[in-house]
């Protein structure tokens, strides 16, 4: 299946889930990394089972917050 | 390596932490990276304190996600964030030390605790570890 992650085109086997993703990907800081599917987030203790559909547009970011 | 930031865009900064008081204001950096390795600001991304609150922020996901997505199609690349300081000084706290996952950003504080002389230096989080960076100012 063909799917856009993070702007670019990417070639991927059928039934990946999002933790997959994050995996193949090399995402730094996986545990604080936010993803987004066609622009609905998921959430994160969806990311075993949510899977990745041919065409399926993923970003992801990071959590940005702090204190003074 | 330095950050290259126009006045233009640091008033742009300024007027969204003065407006934003007494709460933290917060958002997103873009731009291009020079030959040298200078981080070359091309644009601002004002974005909302989801915390609404003078001691904590968050940025808004979405909103980042339509930054970074702004970014991506004017061929620019995230380069970091900032935030205000309404009541202390610029300079990372533990907590910003600790939620500073992304250690490719440059992480810009802006303090407002001298209304008349707001401060804002920036600076390079890994491992707990806060570097300063220098930021030159441009122009335009």
């Amino acid at each position: 299946m063909i799917i856009t992650v993070s702007g670019e085109k990417k070639e991927y086997n059928d039934g990946l889930t999002v933790k997959q993703l994050i995996e193949a990907e090399e995402v730094e800081s996986p545990l604080y990394v936010t993803v987004t599917v066609n622009d609905n987030f998921v959430k994160s203790d969806e990311f075993e089972t949510a899977l990745i559909k041919d065409g399926d547009v993923v970003e992801f970011l990071y959590f940005m917050g702090g204190g003074c | 390596m330095a950050i290259r930031l126009k006045r233009s865009d640091y008033q742009k900064m300024l007027n969204h932490a003065v407006s934003g008081l007494p709460d933290e204001a917060c958002g997103l950096l873009g731009g291009t990276i020079s030959e040298n390795g200078d981080k070359v600001v091309k644009a601002i991304y004002p974005l909302t304190n989801i915390d609404h609150s003078s001691e904590h922020f968050s940025m808004d996901p979405k909103e980042q996600l339509a930054s970074v997505r702004d970014m991506r199609q004017n061929g620019w690349v995230p380069l970091g964030n900032f935030h205000s300081h309404p009541e202390s000084p610029s300079r990372p706290s533990d907590e910003d030390k600790r939620l500073a996952y992304d250690k490719t950003a440059s992480y810009l504080i802006l303090s407002l605790q001298n209304r008349t002389e707001p401060v804002l230096n920036a600076f390079h989080i890994e491992g707990g570890d806060a570097v300063q960076e220098t930021i030159v100012y441009d122009e335009a």
